[in-house]
């Protein structure tokens, strides 16, 4: 039942702050106002660019295309079966159907039948073995959506199949020895002995268990692809995509084409989070091969449970782990084996997985460490990237085991952690081998642990809790570290078109794909600035592989990073060669023309930057150019699993605090304080958005998004909104103190900003640890609570009876 | 039979549809059909808000919270069929800009009409509101909602309210505070309102006595459409046409077509029956009518029952609620359904109706197995009544579900109870989620009745609801899960209820830091 707020919590903070003070607590609005007039055109929270037609609903996404005529539907026929062989289709049933056209299977695909990224072992369509339930097994093409889905349900009674049981967990892979990769080991050893050694003569010793969940990328907008046959035998395929290069490639491999006879275009995303980087590639196949099939356009868009069904999360984990401390709680030696549910193809699991041993560390300087990473093969959809790939999963085994020493130890785990942390000079390198030279983690923490009234809030809740019987309430803080990169070092390039065209308006073109990050947001301010003019002159368009080619995927946060520099880059030529002509025409020196609020500057006079671009291309100059930008001083040996392969890292830090009821395990947010560090940012509410929105994402990964896959027939039983729960604006908590750290990059980033994508999926560490801390309330800090992630409510009520047994 | 166009006011006119199956969707019809694709579709089901838009209906003259003539409701277009607008207004994401036209003059095109962005759209853009902006439409839809029902009011949401009437929209991009900032800077913009006077012409011409016919092929098939407007024709047609598929809201219904691809036949739609819709006290009773949206229905609950607040807005979403029946969700039987529970605790009556047949019995009796009522052929629900007399007994309701907001219950507990001192002189324990029917306690209730309501008798109770039930695993909860809850959320009862040293809700409830406006209007 609901009564008025907590007194306690409207004193503490502005509980409920209305919109001009959460505006005023998050952006300066007089600095950034000051900023613009003086001609800057990033450090500025300008809208998204697509905002004014995403709330008139006139943003084009791929189904929102008009069709052409003759437009086919595609859908597809699931394997109802988990594990198995495929012995029979009986197609012919579906083919009588009513308006359908087509149906095609495996032997239908004219080239290569694989859509893996890195490893090929991922079929198209299913090749006789059945290797998860939703497994794509046939596609059908008919005159209408509904027809086609009503045709490709029937998969069921037209699908033989000898049926095995399903391997499901990471454990029952792990105990059976079968994963999609070999293992991954990284060690590091700064005494004799190494990590067994430390931990055996550490002073004390903590061995444990740890369960954290998979999570499902849930973008709102389903994948779809939409494919045309063009002439010679070409294809262009519309597609909801974060790659759309490997896209390029996937269908030119299954259609036995060259790469420059495949078009693959996308304006943006609604949304994709790492579901769309190398998964969307399996339906801008099939949409392919359907439509060189039947020479007609052919769209793919799924039914929601049917993405559910096919496609793959985020990697659940299992931990085993062992430590040794001292009576400080610094770790001496740590030894962790972590496995994976990686599902039943390779995908981007070793990736997830190295980016997972990388994050092990998170803020802490671990001496001796001994790491064992196991990609478990099972019969589940095939996990793949989700924000954070991998580094939350890493990081997050070493936040429960600081959590643990602090308990057992009696100390508060903020201490704990702050033990632990990176020193600046000594104590600084990864077990990976790189140095930490830009740390800021304990000036960030020491900086939020005052903004959010840490201490006087932990002696308040521990008031609380002595008299409170039901309720408990528990607060965390917990601090991030994210390395920025991609771990391959090839990926860490990219290519921008700029064009300038007489009117004096400006287009820019780049290999970086939007799904709302802000990304063509970002790259357009990043080409005003550069060219001194005001952001309605850019415009950025599709990402298209025929103006920039080779592109990496819009991922590991890298995606303004990256595409800022290339358009940087672009935009400075053509910036360059006006300034030559503006030094040609009216005198002076090149090097002294100012381009700012679309004006120039020149030798004493103030002209329009479109009378300068006129009068440039009378005098013949190239008013477009391309861009390039290969991230500098990177390396990584695969085999030893050292290198530097981050170019920088990102900070952050959280205090969250909850209550809990120990009837029922319900738990709520009550307060969220947030100092994360987006260096010397482009856009600010951008990257606000983007902390804010990791922060209820993660959160909801940690608590109420809960995957269940039935024990017997493998299915996967949470497979829609129905039964997925992702957050809703009630979980937001009505406290929520949201703001970014002061600070340049120290790398000659763009502009000096860092990348904020995927770090912030950290910080609800705080939410999890602030659960455990008011479970561990019960026994009075006594006992560690077994709690598993997603905390859910379930999970928490099995904590507190654990604890309570305990006891 | 004949068959009549499907007519509804859509983009500033009428528009006639014959040639669509009864069963196309709201959305499908948007999106392919008139080619308006703002509106999205996400999950399909009604559960994502992505496909929301505002249906409007010409208010009755004793209604309340009518905008202009006008009652503005959201739904989901994705389970919403197309005949079930006949006689109504569809707005959509695309009608906003519209309404803040302004008449320019221009050297070159003379007066023509220049658009530019609704306060709502206007404010989600200046706060932040969109990132990947799939998401979007269906906000703008909800907040517009809000916007002109407290315009009308000369209101303005509290942020927790603004949360609860967007419990229905998901976003996976914002963490949603940019949103509620929006639906703050909303009021603070120039008021932009919608001129109903038009729609209220419009739809007024469209109105016609007797019941709406719609008839479509389906491949050698017809199947037909049937909206009565009285209890009396609907009646009738139940009896003349048993086979038929009754439907109301189509929350549930909706998902068959879309999902299960269901064939639903002929259907009879009460949703234009007005004395179905009936909320009123009669006979020292609450009288619902089985056509009484959820919303409705459980705020008139929750007006006289303030421990049933939290489960009132916990129950799905608004857009649910507000196509969602009382009825609907009582007939359907689900073990899972949130009303069942909380009815029995109150110990309600189901009127059902054949002909001019009427009878009644107590919920309690209704159901007899998983999906299996004592309906007959030719039988509908026609109401739900509840007794108000008992002042002193204590009402609870406990939704437990994974997520706070539009979430399936894992379990659903409506208890009833009355102390004489300090025992237990009457007592329901009704729970959903924990066996094939929504059910009472029997044996928890018995340990509890005629014994002091004390720490013993409660124990006693929990012991016994261990026999009482044999709950399931399933993806929402384990089997121990709710049985061991179950039995807490009676302790729950106890310390809430007890006659000395009962705790106020802060000590017992986590949501009791969510300062919601309770029920309150008439």
């Amino acid at each position: 039942m609901n009564k008025p707020i907590d007194a306690r919590l409207l004193q503490t903070a502005e509980a409920f702050a209305d919109y001009l003070k959460n505006a005023a607590a998050r952006i300066d609005v007089a600095a950034e106002a000051k900023a613009h007039g003086d001609g800057a055109r990033v450090g500025i929270s300008r809208p998204h660019e697509s905002a004014q037609l995403h709330v008139a609903g006139e943003a084009t996404y791929i189904d929102d295309i008009p069709e052409l005529a003759g437009t086919l539907h595609c859908a597809l026929g699931l394997s109802p079966v988990a594990n198995g062989r495929l012995t029979g289709m009986n197609l012919d049933a579906i083919r009588a159907i009513p308006g359908v056209v087509a149906v095609l299977s495996a032997s239908d695909i004219p080239g290569t039948n694989d859509c893996g990224s890195i490893i090929h072992d991922d079929p198209i369509l299913c090749q006789g073995d059945i290797r998860h339930l939703g497994q794509p097994v046939f596609a059908v093409i008919a005159e209408t959506r509904d027809i086609a889905r009503r045709a490709a349900a029937k998969a069921k009674s037209v699908l033989t199949i000898d049926a095995e049981p399903p391997v499901l967990t990471p454990r029952q892979a792990h105990e059976k020895g079968q994963y999609v990769l070999p293992p991954m080991h990284l060690e590091r050893t700064t005494n004799e002995g190494g990590a067994k050694a430390a931990i055996a003569k550490a002073p004390h010793r903590l061995k444990g268990s740890f369960d954290v969940g998979g999570q499902e990328q849930f973008y709102l907008e389903g994948q779809i692809s939409y494919a045309i046959p063009k002439e010679a035998g070409a294809m262009h395929v519309y597609c909801s995509t974060q790659h759309p290069s490997e896209m390029q490639h996937m269908v030119a491999h299954a259609l036995h084409l060259h790469a420059n006879e495949v078009h693959v275009e996308c304006r943006r995303m609604g949304g994709g989070f790492g579901g769309k980087e190398s998964q969307s590639g399996l339906f801008a196949c099939v949409a392919a091969i359907a439509a060189n099939h039947v020479k007609r356009p052919v769209k793919l868009r799924l039914d929601r449970d049917d993405d559910f069904m096919i496609t793959g999360r985020r990697h659940c984990f299992w931990y085993e782990y062992e430590v040794g401390y001292d009576d400080e709680g610094h770790i001496l030696g740590a030894e962790i084996t972590m496995v994976s549910r990686a599902g039943h193809s390779a995908d981007l699991s070793g990736p997830v997985m190295t980016r997972a041993m990388c994050h092990f560390d998170n803020a802490y300087w671990l001496p001796d460490v001994s790491m064992h990473g196991y990609s478990g093969k099972t019969n589940t959809q095939s996990n793949t990237a989700f924000r954070g790939f991998g580094g939350p999963q890493g990081a997050i085994a070493i936040e429960n085991i600081m959590d643990t020493v602090a308990r057992k130890l009696g100390r508060d785990p903020l201490d704990v952690r702050r033990t632990n942390f990176y020193g600046k000079t000594e104590r600084n390198v990864t077990p990976y081998e790189q140095v930490v030279s830009d740390n800021i983690i304990d000036k960030l923490v020491t900086q939020l642990e005052d903004s959010s009234d840490y201490r006087a809030r932990r002696a308040a809740v521990e008031a609380f809790n002595a008299t409170s019987p039901v309720l408990k309430r528990g607060i965390a803080l917990a601090p991030l570290k994210f390395g920025i990169s991609f771990n391959v070092k090839h990926f860490n390039q990219a290519g921008a078109l700029v064009h300038v065209y007489t009117d004096g308006s400006i287009l820019v073109n780049h290999g970086g794909t939007e799904m709302g990050q802000g990304l063509n947001t970002k790259v357009a301010q990043v080409v005003a600035h550069e060219l001194g003019v005001s952001f309605e002159s850019v415009r950025a368009t599709a990402t298209d592989t025929t103006k920039v080619a080779n592109t990496s995927a819009t991922a590991a946060s890298t995606g303004a990073d990256l595409n800022g520099k290339a358009a940087q880059d672009a935009a400075r030529q053509i910036r360059e060669r006006l300034a030559a002509c503006a030094a040609a025409r009216h005198g002076g020196e090149a090097s002294a023309v100012r381009f700012a609020n679309d004006k120039v500057e020149v030798n004493g006079r103030t002209i329009d930057f479109a009378t300068l671009v006129g009068e440039a291309y009378i005098d013949r100059v190239q008013l477009w150019s391309d861009g390039f930008y290969a991230t500098p001083g990177l390396s990584w040996d695969r085999e030893k699993m050292k290198g530097n392969p981050f170019y920088y890292f990102a900070y952050g830090a959280a205090v969250s605090e909850v209550v809990i009821d120990t009837l029922t395990g319900e738990w709520k947010l009550l307060r969220a304080d947030i100092l994360h560090d987006a260096g010397r940012s482009l856009n600010p509410a951008v990257d606000i958005g983007q902390v804010e929105g990791a922060f209820i994402q993660g959160m909801g990964w940690l608590t109420t998004e809960e995957l269940v896959w039935h024990p017997q027939s493998g299915k996967l039983t949470t497979h829609a909104p129905s039964t997925y729960k992702i957050p809703t604006a009630n979980d937001c908590p009505p406290v929520f103190n949201v703001q970014l750290f002061e600070g340049d990059n120290f790398q000659d980033s763009i502009h000096r900003s860092k990348a904020v994508g995927e770090p912030p999926l950290l910080l609800p560490f705080s939410v999890f640890y602030a659960i455990r801390d008011a479970v561990s309330a019960v026994a009075n800090h006594k006992n560690d609570p077994p709690l598993r992630a997603p905390a859910t409510s379930e999970a928490i009520l099995d904590a507190i009876t654990a604890v309570q047994s305990a006891a | 039979m004949s068959t009549q166009p499907i007519r509804f006011f859509h983009q500033g006119r009428v528009v006639d549809v014959s040639d669509v199956h009864p069963t196309r969707t709201v959305l499908d019809w948007l999106r392919e059909d008139a080619r308006c694709t703002g509106t999205k579709e996400g999950c399909n089901e009604g559960d994502c808000g992505a496909c929301t838009v505002v249906i409007g209906e010409l208010a009755a003259p004793e209604a309340v919270g009518t905008v202009g003539g006008l009652q503005l409701q959201t739904v989901n277009a994705c389970i919403q069929f197309l005949p079930t607008l006949h006689g109504k207004a569809l707005f959509t994401v695309e009608d906003l800009k519209r309404q803040c036209g302004k008449a320019v003059d221009t050297e070159q095109h003379g007066k023509h009409a220049v658009q530019c962005l609704h306060p709502v759209q206007q404010a989600l853009v200046e706060c932040h509101g969109s990132q990947c902006g799939f998401c979007t439409p269906g906000f703008v839809m909800s907040l517009w909602s809000s916007y002109e029902h407290h315009q009308t009011a000369g209101t303005q949401p509290s942020r927790q309210q603004l949360a609860d009437e967007l419990s229905g929209n998901l976003c996976r991009c914002t963490g949603y505070r940019p949103i509620l900032d929006a639906g703050q800077r909303m009021f603070d913009l120039p008021a932009v309102r919608l001129d109903t006077q038009p729609v209220v012409q419009a739809l007024t011409a469209l109105q016609r006595e007797g019941t709406f016919e719609y008839s479509a092929a389906a491949g050698a098939r017809t199947d037909h459409f049937h909206a009565p407007k009285t209890l009396a024709e609907l009646a009738a047609l139940r009896e003349r046409m048993p086979g038929a598929q009754v439907l109301a809201g189509s929350t549930d219904v909706g998902l068959w077509v879309n999902k299960q691809f269901r064939d639903l036949g002929d259907i009879i739609y009460v949703g234009d029956v007005a004395e179905m819709k009936v909320v009123d006290e009669r006979n020292g009773e609450l009288y619902i009518g089985a056509g009484a949206s959820l919303e409705d229905a459980w705020r008139a609950l929750a007006q006289r029952f303030e421990g049933l607040t939290d489960v009132w807005l916990r129950f799905a979403s608004p857009p649910i609620r507000n196509a969602g029946t009382m009825g609907g969700n009582v007939a359907n039987g689900s073990p899972i359904g949130d009303s069942p529970p909380v009815l029995m605790a109150l110990d309600a009556q189901i009127e059902l109706r054949q002909g001019a047949r009427v009878r009644r019995m107590p919920l309690v009796d209704f159901y007899v197995d998983y999906m299996k009522n004592k309906l007959e052929p030719g039988e509908f629900v026609q109401a739900v009544s509840v007794p108000l007399s008992v002042a002193s007994r204590r009402v609870r309701a406990y939704k437990i579900s994974k997520r706070f907001d539009c979430d399936i219950s894992a379990l659903c507990a409506g208890f009833s109870i009355e102390l004489d001192g300090d025992v237990v002189k009457e007592v329901r324990l009704a729970y959903g989620g924990m066996a094939a029917i929504v059910k009472r306690a029997a044996g928890a209730e018995a340990a509890l009745l005629g014994k002091p309501f004390a720490q013993a008798s409660v124990d006693a109770a929990k012991q016994a609801l261990a026999q009482d039930f044999k709950p399931l695993s399933d993806m929402r909860a384990s089997a121990a899960y709710r049985l061991q809850v179950a039995q807490n959320l009676i302790q729950r009862l106890w310390l809430e209820t007890r006659a000395a040293d009962a705790l106020p809700v802060e000590a017992t409830s986590v949501w009791s830091v969510m300062p919601h406006v309770v029920a309150e209007g008439a």
